[in-house]
């Protein structure tokens, strides 16, 4: 599958299948840091994504105080 | 995962609610937050006319469409900061919004408007670029609220942005400051009601919002923001978050209800200190409010 991750934007190829939680593990991410996009649709962490599938992790913290 | 109240399949898991929402079910939860919240807190009463500090980010973008979808009349105002393609591609995504929905955006411009942009302006006055960034928001947004006649300004700070302030504030026992964070702050004179109605969402819940609702926003950070300490904040307290669910709603709102009040005769002490600032009649403590002054050595030849 394509995982695109942003800032700094990037693309990730990954074998699936796997969980959303197991995929945010491996790229040592907070769950509660980001969403995570499957096409245009939010998924939640036992989804299983497919080789594929198009998947976005888009970090959801800002930083304007 | 299935949804807490329908069923259905979830699109959404909230672990401090210990819930997971589908698309519908989840919109329903984010307007009943932010209902609540602004009854609580008694932000907006009915007729009140609200202008929404709008940045092109996630946030203010759902915070603007929730108070739509919740019936005010809500005006949106974007200040454009001069920080390069960060500003042009997020003021792209404000007027897209207010196009789509056939609202008003106000417009200031910094750089044209007042003179500066927030990285050279910043450096010249020898301040950190957020701290500069804050005080001419804080400032422009009060001013455009008295000139066009709006009863609120509310902003688009949510839940994680006021644990990680109050989290920054605590270590260093800012009492001041302390005082001063709640998510009404009342009229005074010389200075609209500011309300904060995202302060029962979090981040994810707002970006999440925007998905669903189909709302393009600036993803991308701001680049001026990278490294602060507030983002390090964030991540603190996301780490807890993690172990521990529901410990920033804790967190802040035993603050308000447990500890707030505490800090608050010396946030009235300053209030009553305000008088006209000498250059541009905006309440301040001293005789040149520190916007003005912000100006002066911004704009110094």
């Amino acid at each position: 599958m394509r995982v695109l991750l942003r800032n700094p934007r990037r693309e990730l190829e990954i074998d699936g299948p796997l969980r959303v939680h197991t995929l945010l593990e491996r790229l040592q991410l907070n769950r509660e840091s980001v969403l995570v996009i499957r096409g245009d649709t939010l998924v939640t962490g036992d989804a299983l994504l497919e080789d594929g599938d198009d998947v976005e992790v888009r970090p959801v913290i800002s930083g304007g105080c | 995962m299935k949804c807490r109240s329908c069923r259905g399949p979830a699109v959404i898991e909230l672990r401090r609610h210990n819930a997971g929402f589908c698309g519908e079910c989840f919109l329903r939860h984010c307007r009943e937050q932010v209902r609540k919240a602004i009854e609580e807190f008694a932000m907006i009463a009915e007729g009140e006319r609200v202008l929404v500090a709008v940045s092109g980010g996630k946030d203010s973008l759902a915070l603007w469409d929730l108070l739509l979808d919740l019936g005010y009349e809500v005006d949106g105002l974007y200040l454009g900061l001069g920080i390069g393609d960060y500003s042009d591609e997020s003021h792209r995504y404000a007027r897209a919004f207010a196009e789509q929905r056939g609202v008003r955006l106000v417009e200031i411009d910094l750089p044209a408007d007042v003179g500066f942009d927030i990285p050279t302006g910043s450096a010249r006055a020898r301040r950190v670029p957020c701290s500069a960034c804050g005080l001419s928001k804080r400032h422009l947004f009060n001013t455009a609220a008295v000139d066009g006649g709006y009863d609120v300004v509310a902003t688009g700070h949510n839940l994680d942005d006021e644990a990680a302030v109050l989290f920054g504030n605590v270590l260093r026992w800012s009492t001041d400051y302390l005082g001063r964070q709640l998510p009404v702050l009342p009229a005074t004179n010389g200075f609209v009601r500011k309300v904060k109605p995202l302060v029962r969402l979090g981040e994810r819940e707002t970006a999440a919002w925007c998905v669903l609702r189909g709302i393009d926003y600036i993803v991308e950070e701001c680049p001026m923001a990278a490294g602060n300490k507030h983002l390090g904040y964030k991540e603190a307290l996301n780490a807890i978050e993690e172990q521990s669910p529901g410990s920033k709603h804790a967190f802040y709102f035993g603050f308000l209800t447990r500890a707030s009040h505490l800090f608050r005769p010396q946030a009235h002490a300053e209030q009553e200190g305000l008088h006209p600032c000498v250059s541009c009649g905006a309440p301040t403590t001293g005789d040149r409010c520190a916007f003005c002054k912000l100006v002066a050595r911004a704009t110094a030849p």
